[in-house]
């Protein structure tokens, strides 16, 4: 009622007011809707990263085999000595009798190549394993080699002219041919998990990279937990207030924003340089880790120690316990769940760093997993670097595998975290 | 050796807790409880950490020690006639063959000088391992001769007890500024040893990278030059694209989250954005060389543009990507941290919300953000996977992000894998590039905690 009187009343005025309003409104509009906008992109940019990876990684997971019958004839088959005879003979030999038009010297060689490379090992390693015969045969599943584990899952493309296509007519037939007689199959890739890493990316596996990390982060927690925790709680229940702990804590805090590859350059400088351990070993990598996680143990420790109300201090120090008594016996246990909650989100960051462990050379090609903290090994994001930087197309797939797997542990450790926050955490 | 004498010194603390505890317990019954000090765990505990710590300390310091002081000794040992006139490299050289000829791996015929140096190594580290073993059991039975000895019913053992324990609290929150005393030193020395082979101002003002020389006399290589102004020009180039993506982005974000978004909203979102930050960098780095570079390529060459396959938009792009959080969150931080009437009273005078959050919330806020912003460029600068898989090798200087370029993360990663030789410029000047950007991220991180601290200390 008063609206309508006041438009008619000042009716110019008004009408630029409602304009300047409208234009007020819109400019609200618009600042909600950047802020749509961003969130939509960083969550849309997230989500492109995660979709890439498992388009790429998925097909990893699973592995060509060829189902092949291995006769172990007298030429190549040494019934004395099984373990030196010619196992690259009697692949030949299994496959003349796949394909009996293949050439001796000539297109035999290429029909052999349809399975991975180190098929002698393991035609080895079962005859060798069981008692064989001269005469008996030896029915196997064979990893298939790259290009035809890719033509397999339909990243080689067939309709791709014949000129810009790794694999050839003939050699496709070959291999369709294999797939009609019912010797194909693709079951689920275990050799991912339980096989080191290898220059063919069929036989590739990560257990090399998972057991390195493991000791990796064993060596790491085993140095930061302890130091951490007493770090933290010196500084927080015990430190007097003066120029020292004031500069520990500068010094903290500082550490925490160090870029990694400097911890790197220290690790190689002292750790390799001076006390001489031994270059790309578990121990070194842990220990250079440990120096990452230090600050973001004691932070969350503080945080933690902070949380327990000063009332429980105050009724252990009044029945007579004794300052370390107080914090050891009520303070510590009942921050747990906290330091536990900041050790694992730490530990996880430590799983992901990658930087650091270049440098002091856990990048190497090492094709057995580690026997202990001082072999020479590889970790899992260094590995999904290696791979990375590989050239074969089976590694492009390998790689976001891995991804996938080291995802898969860092989300594990986290829930694991968010588990321990909900459910032992106290509010007081 | 070293994991049984662990072992061994473990075994021995909880013998020496139990005598401790035992002869704590003897006290008690004969003074019926009255005038024992402590209860008898801590006399355990005292006997314990006194037979166990130095014996560990020992181990350590042994351990640290050992190869090197055989090391000398053997080469002092070698033959005079063998080893005369060798270089320091040529002298490694046959300590390496003679230790891997000592740890059974043979290749051909090895000179009589090396089988009989293998020999006295192996001789040695035999007698040098039982000799340390000798060594710490003879401490420990000797701590425990020593220590049990002070025990008495009026001994503070629990007082003692918790003074090695406060010890050791301190030792190891001084092992955050050992951290950093470490890195220090060590970048400090080497860069010394550095500059020594390059002049400060050559690194510093020279506009000519090309580190890739000859370690070896055998190999091909550039004559090297080491003026670093090109790499730093990449890194700040990089640097720029990766704030570029990122700050609008997280503002953005950070202002609708702070002040348009109802809670639940902010739950799900807040925790979403967070797994950016925690995504390894390895990972963005193959996202940038698999999808990214290859799409901006394409479409540059849609639009007629030259793109390098390694371009700087891709690597700094997808930096920023990863940065986004860092910059939201602490925005967030900042803009929440503003006192409520201020915004109240702004709203209340008729101005939309909008116009609070410009002239209101975000001058408020502004020292805050800009910490944030400071501490996400330190990030940025000292990222180093994205970089080493999607930027390039060579250091140009353009302006160009379609063009390659290289940061001082990428040529530290590229001088140290592979051949390592600590009297090589090339390896050196990846020290010199580790004190700069240690410097330069220092001071960004320094004064953008200060900014943070400062500014909250203004409004609580």
């Amino acid at each position: 009622m008063s609206d309508a009187s006041m438009t008619t009343q000042h009716a110019l005025q008004g009408q630029a007011a409602e304009r300047r309003r409208r234009a007020r409104h819109a400019a609200d509009t618009r600042l909600r809707l950047y802020g749509i906008g961003a969130i939509t992109l960083a969550i849309g940019l997230l989500g492109i990263l995660i979709f890439t990876i498992i388009l790429g990684g998925h097909t990893a997971f699973t592995q060509t085999h060829v189902r092949v019958q291995f006769p172990l004839t007298a030429e190549s088959y040494n019934a004395e000595e099984p373990a030196r005879s010619n196992w690259r003979g009697v692949i030949d030999d299994a496959m003349a009798e796949i394909f009996p038009d293949a050439v001796e010297g000539g297109n035999l060689r290429t029909r052999t190549q349809i399975l991975t490379n180190n098929t002698q090992f393991f035609v080895r390693d079962a005859v060798l394993a069981g008692d064989y015969e001269v005469g008996d045969t030896v029915t196997l599943e064979v990893p298939a080699s790259d290009p035809y584990d890719q033509l397999n899952k339909g990243v080689i493309k067939r309709d791709t002219p014949e000129e810009n296509r790794r694999l050839d007519n003939d050699e496709v037939a070959a291999f369709d041919s294999l797939v009609e007689n019912g010797q194909v199959s693709r079951p689920f890739n275990w050799g991912l998990f339980f096989n080191a890493d290898s220059r063919f990316p069929e036989i590739a596996g990560l257990s090399g990279a998972i057991v390195g990390s493991f000791y990796a982060l064993m060596v790491c927690f085993l140095i930061s937990f302890p130091v951490g925790i007493m770090a933290a709680t010196y500084l927080e229940e015990f430190a007097p207030k003066n120029r020292l702990t004031d500069l520990i804590e500068v010094n903290i805090n500082n550490l925490a924003a160090v870029p990694s590859i400097v911890f790197g350059l220290l690790g190689l400088a002292v750790f390799l340089q001076i006390f001489g351990l031994p270059r790309s070993a578990p121990l070194v990598g842990g220990m250079v880790l440990s120096l990452m996680t230090l600050p973001t143990i004691i932070i969350a420790t503080r945080a933690a120690l902070k949380a327990v109300p000063p009332s429980i201090r105050e009724a252990a120090l009044g029945v007579g316990a004794s300052k370390h008594q107080v914090i050891t016996h009520h303070v510590l246990p009942l921050a747990l769940p906290g330091i536990l909650t900041g050790t694992i989100i730490g530990l996880a960051q430590a799983l992901g760093e990658t930087a650091p462990l270049l440098l002091i050379g856990m990048n190497a090609f090492i094709t057995s997993p580690p026997g202990g903290i001082f072999d020479a090994s590889t970790a899992l994001p260094t590995q999904i670097y290696i791979w990375a930087d590989s050239p074969e197309r089976g590694f492009v797939a390998r790689t976001s595998a891995g991804i996938l797997v080291l995802l898969g542990f860092l989300i594990t450790m986290n829930a694991i975290a968010i588990f321990l926050r909900q459910r032992l955490e106290r509010r007081w | 050796m070293a994991g049984y004498l662990i072992l061994t010194i473990i075994a021995f603390s909880l013998i020496a807790f139990w005598i401790g505890r035992s002869a704590g317990n003897k006290f008690v019954a004969d003074a019926q409880g009255t005038t024992v000090h402590s209860l008898p765990g801590y006399h355990g505990a005292f006997v314990a950490v006194w037979v166990g710590l130095p014996a560990l300390v020992l181990l350590l310091l042994w351990l640290v020690f050992q190869d090197n002081v055989i090391d000398s000794l053997l080469l002092s040992s070698l033959p005079q006639s063998e080893i005369a006139g060798l270089t320091p490299a040529q002298l490694n050289l046959v300590m390496t063959e003679i230790k891997t000829v000592a740890s059974g791996t043979i290749f051909g015929e090895p000179a009589p000088h090396i089988m009989q140096g293998a020999e006295t190594l192996t001789r040695w580290r035999g007698i040098a391992g039982w000799a340390m073993v000798a060594t710490s059991v003879c401490l420990m039975l000797l701590m425990l001769f020593f220590t049990r000895s002070r025990l008495s019913a009026r001994f503070r053992a629990r007082n003692q007890f918790e003074a090695v324990i406060s010890g050791l609290m301190i030792f190891c929150s001084v092992a955050a500024i050992l951290t950093t005393i470490g890195i220090i030193v060590s970048l400090l020395y080497e860069s010394y040893a550095f500059f020594q082979l390059v002049p400060p101002h050559e690194f510093f003002f020279g506009l000519n990278w090309e580190p890739q020389i000859a370690i070896r006399e055998d190999q091909v290589a550039g004559a090297g030059a080491f003026g670093a102004v090109p790499v730093f020009y990449g890194t700040l180039v990089i640097a720029t694209l990766a704030m570029a993506v990122a700050t609008p982005i997280g503002l953005f974000t950070a202002i609708y989250l702070a002040e348009y978004a109802s809670e639940r909203f902010r739950n799900i979102v807040k925790p979403i954005l967070e797994i950016l930050a925690g995504v390894p960098t390895v990972v963005y780095g193959f996202f940038a060389v698999l999808t990214v570079a290859p799409a901006i390529r394409e479409a540059g060459t849609l639009m007629g543009l030259a793109t390098s396959p390694n371009s700087a938009l891709a690597a700094g792009g997808v930096m920023g990507i990863m940065i986004i959080p860092f910059i939201s969150s602490l925005s967030d931080d900042a803009i929440r941290a503003v006192p409520r009437s201020m915004s109240d009273g702004s709203l209340a005078m008729g101005a939309t919300r909008a116009e609070t959050i410009t002239r209101v919330l975000l001058p408020a806020a502004l020292p805050g953000i800009m910490g944030g912003i400071l501490l996400a460029l330190s990030r940025a600068i000292g990222e180093t996977m994205i970089v080493v898989m999607a930027a390039g090798l060579i250091a140009t200087m353009t302006i160009n992000p379609l063009d390659s370029v290289t940061t001082v993360t990428v040529q530290i990663v590229t001088l140290l894998i592979g051949d390592t030789a600590f009297d090589s410029p090339k390896t050196l000047a990846a020290f010199a590039l580790g004190l700069v950007l240690f410097f330069v991220t220092l001071c960004l991180n320094v004064v953008a905690l200060r900014i943070v601290q400062k500014y909250r200390e203004q409004y609580e």
